[in-house]
């Protein structure tokens, strides 16, 4: 298609890119400058950049290796309350984790239903700190987005396959190899490589579970150097470290991941006439209890004591309950502002690259870019001043490369589409957005806002650099009501700071499919 | 008048040469065999497809660079004609004003358009809850606002059946009538050129053929011509 006939400007794409760019480009120029090149990494450096690496290749394979049995049941069983299940499994993903965290305690801590269960029988307890403590919650995490995904890849297989293998009377062996080994062959390495890489900068995880010189991620380093030591050449350092390990690994991953599709129609239940065996059903069974256990124990045990702990909220949560609202809304704003015109501007390229720059959000950790504005704001203003603008941009940028992938394939089929005609009636620049694009890819907005939303909300990174005692977002209060072994509290808190991210979400995703046609 | 200047169309390996005239107010069938390129010609008119050679002139005018939307032409396609998700009203509202601020006096040429083409009270729907030659009228109710002095149309009534399509093209000759516009129109059926055509441009082998009058070249065909029509 020629140029001319594109109807919306790249301008502002381009100049969104350019910013994006901009914001954290100059965060890597201050922590480069900053950084302590010359003392290197010692000891403790190290032992973090091997245990980083270690929990997330561990939590990648575990959460894809057990991902696949629950999501080949999923794909050919059908039972009361199937639909419900898969919808619950996108919920991990918008989840704060510091209330899995929360949840994780309830069910496998020191005093929770596991532990209860094995001292009733005399068994020595297990503790959920440390390397598995860590794995354990990213598992909680990932398995569910690994068998979204899988999930996915098993309902591309055709119908007529399956006819196909039941005419020829195929083996559960022979349907495996012929249908299921290649789907996981493409499958596979994305999940494992999205997986991964999400691990690689995990910080709330290892500041609540992990800890100590045995169980630290490189984002903790660089919050304990940061935060107690207040060192920041070390801290840049590490910043510059985990920089080259997340984004070579973004870069690599982004290339295998799958499309995120997180929208209807995972519902659908392909008509299969294998898996019929006594043996297989009994299978299936047991790992769609297991993963339901696995998933619904947590999220009930925050519900439950969360209801009983909401009499005792201090005032405190309700004020920082309102901070995170409002900083939510900022986030969302931001990401639409950069999101909106990037996605115009890659949707009507012809070649790709341009979702580039918004991979640089994924790459560099949010840790890191709180570190460089840190650096420098600090001469300029008190950076605990504006802790929450800086948070609020913060979780845009991590939220933007999600977004784009949602939004940048409905505009580029509106742009296809459509294109003609609006050239015909000169409809163009900001006639076409408000007449065309924006009511074509209102639900794509919707969902990308919701979990900008869901995922600014629930936040616990850059704010944990910045703030200090007068100021804090709900997910922080929380974290310092368990800290001060404040349980109660926290749960009530856990429970409001739920309901506002699953709230937060719900609404703007209803929002855009609200009345919405294709 | 509409002059193609020895023009030349290139595109993924395909070639059409054309060099013709089509007459203020005149109304031409372009026919000839799949893949001849009658609707890369439409295309190339109406400023979609660049040119590698040749000039378009309007009235004696170089419209040869113009954006489609400058051009003072008015182009259906073989679909997306009407935008899903946008009313009736507001799709043919957005031949008078592509901002669609619509004012009073708007919307009543809006809805006099949609009663000429037969859709009066329709003008609420999506054009989902219209049939197809429905949806047809509603995209010619737009043509009529938009009152540009030429019309091209790519085949919009191939969907439809044959009586239904008799009917679109009466309602087409009588639109031009009105305005006085020429028009071009691509067509498979020899009998819709011969229902409303004056003249008549063939197309095939990568060239379209000189404009001739249709009666005339319908009834003592040249070879190529006789050989397309059977």
């Amino acid at each position: 298609m020629a140029d001319r006939l594109v109807p919306i400007g790249s301008a502002g794409g381009r100049a969104a890119a350019v910013l994006v760019a901009a914001v954290i480009l100059s965060a890597l120029l201050a922590v480069g400058l900053r950084a302590d090149l010359l003392s290197g990494l010692g000891p403790g450096e190290w032992a973090a950049v091997r245990f980083t690496l270690a929990q997330a290749a561990l939590s990648a394979v575990l959460s894809v290796g057990l991902a696949i049995p629950v999501a080949r049941a999923l794909a050919r069983r059908q039972f009361y309350g199937r639909g419900v299940l898969i919808t619950l499994l996108g919920a991990p993903f918008i989840l704060p984790v510091i209330v899995a965290v929360l949840g994780l305690l309830a069910v496998f801590g020191r005093a929770g239903w596991i532990n209860g269960a094995l001292t009733a029988f005399g068994l020595p307890e297990v503790s959920i700190y440390g390397m598995h403590g860590v794995v354990l919650a990213h598992v909680f995490f990932n398995l569910p987005l690994s068998a979204r995904l899988l999930l996915q890849g098993w309902q591309a297989i055709p119908a007529e396959r399956f006819r196909l293998a039941a005419q020829l009377d195929l083996p559960p062996r022979a349907v495996w190899r012929v249908l299921e080994w290649p789907l996981l062959v493409r499958v596979v390495p994305g999940a494992l490589a999205l997986v991964f890489v999400i691990c690689l900068t995990s910080f709330a995880v290892a500041l609540t579970l992990g800890g100590g010189p045995r169980a630290t991620t490189i984002e903790l380093a660089i919050y304990q150097a940061f935060r107690f030591d207040f060192d920041l050449g070390k801290a840049a350092l590490l910043s510059l470290v985990q920089l080259g390990l997340a984004g070579g690994a973004a870069l690599i991953a982004f290339l295998v991941i799958p499309q995120i599709r997180f929208g209807t129609g995972l519902g659908r239940l392909q008509q299969r006439w294998d898996g019929i065996g006594t043996l297989q059903r009994l299978a299936d069974t047991v790992w769609i209890t297991a993963a339901s256990f696995f998933l619904l124990g947590p999220l009930s045990a925050v519900v439950a004591s969360g209801l009983s702990g909401l009499g005792k909220v201090p005032f405190s949560v309700w004020l920082a309950a309102w901070t995170s609202l409002w900083m939510a809304l900022l986030s969302i704003f931001v990401l639409l502002v950069l999101a909106l015109p990037m996605a115009g501007w890659i949707a009507s390229r012809t070649r790709g690259g341009g979702e580039a720059v918004g991979l640089l959000g994924l790459s560099a950790s949010p840790l890191m870019i709180g570190t460089g504005w840190f650096i420098l704001l600090n001469p300029v203003v008190n950076p605990t001043d504006v802790a929450l603008i800086v948070t609020a941009v913060v979780n845009a940028l991590i939220a933007l490369p999600f977004a784009l992938r949602v939004l940048v394939p409905p505009v580029r089929d509106t742009l296809e589409q459509f294109s003609r005609l609006g050239a015909a009636l000169n409809l163009r620049g900001w006639g076409f957005w408000r007449w065309v694009i924006l009511p074509r890819v209102r639900p794509q907005i919707g969902f990308a806002a919701g979990l900008t939303g869901a995922l600014s909300v629930g936040d616990l990174g850059v704010i944990a650099l910045f703030a200090d005692p007068d100021r804090a977002t709900l997910p922080l209060q929380m974290y310092r009501l368990m800290g001060a072994y404040r349980m109660e509290a926290a749960a009530g808190a856990a429970l409001v700071l739920l309901t506002l991210a699953l709230g937060l979400f719900w609404l703007c995703d209803r929002g855009g499919r609200w009345h919405a046609e294709v | 008048m509409l002059r193609c200047d020895n023009i030349l169309v290139r595109q993924d390996g395909f070639e059409l040469q054309a060099d013709l005239v089509l007459e203020a107010g005149r109304k031409a069938a372009v026919i000839g065999p799949s893949g001849a390129g009658k609707s890369t010609l439409l295309l190339a008119i109406a400023g979609y497809i660049p040119l590698a050679r040749g000039r378009i002139i309007w009235r004696g005018q170089d419209i040869t660079l113009s954006a489609p939307g400058n051009r003072p032409i008015a182009m259906l396609f073989q679909d997306n004609n009407l935008f899903p998700h946008l009313s009736v009203e507001q799709n043919v509202g957005l031949g008078l004003r592509p901002d669609m601020r619509l004012t009073a006096d708007d919307r009543k040429r809006v809805t006099s358009a949609l009663e000429r083409v037969g859709l009066a009270g329709q003008s609420q729907k999506r054009p989902g809850g219209l049939s197809g030659g429905q949806q047809s009228r509603a995209a010619l109710a737009r043509v009529l606002l938009q009152d540009r002095p030429l019309l091209l149309l790519d085949e919009p009534f191939s969907a439809l059946g044959p009586a239904l399509r008799a009917d679109m093209l009466d309602l087409v000759s009588d639109l031009v009538a009105e305005t006085g516009a020429s028009l071009m129109m691509v067509t498979h059926a020899p009998e819709d050129a011969r229902r409303i055509a004056d003249d008549l441009i063939f197309v095939a082998d990568g060239k379209a053929h000189p404009t001739v009058p249709a009666a005339e070249a319908l009834k003592t065909p040249s070879p190529a011509l006789q050989e397309y029509l059977g």
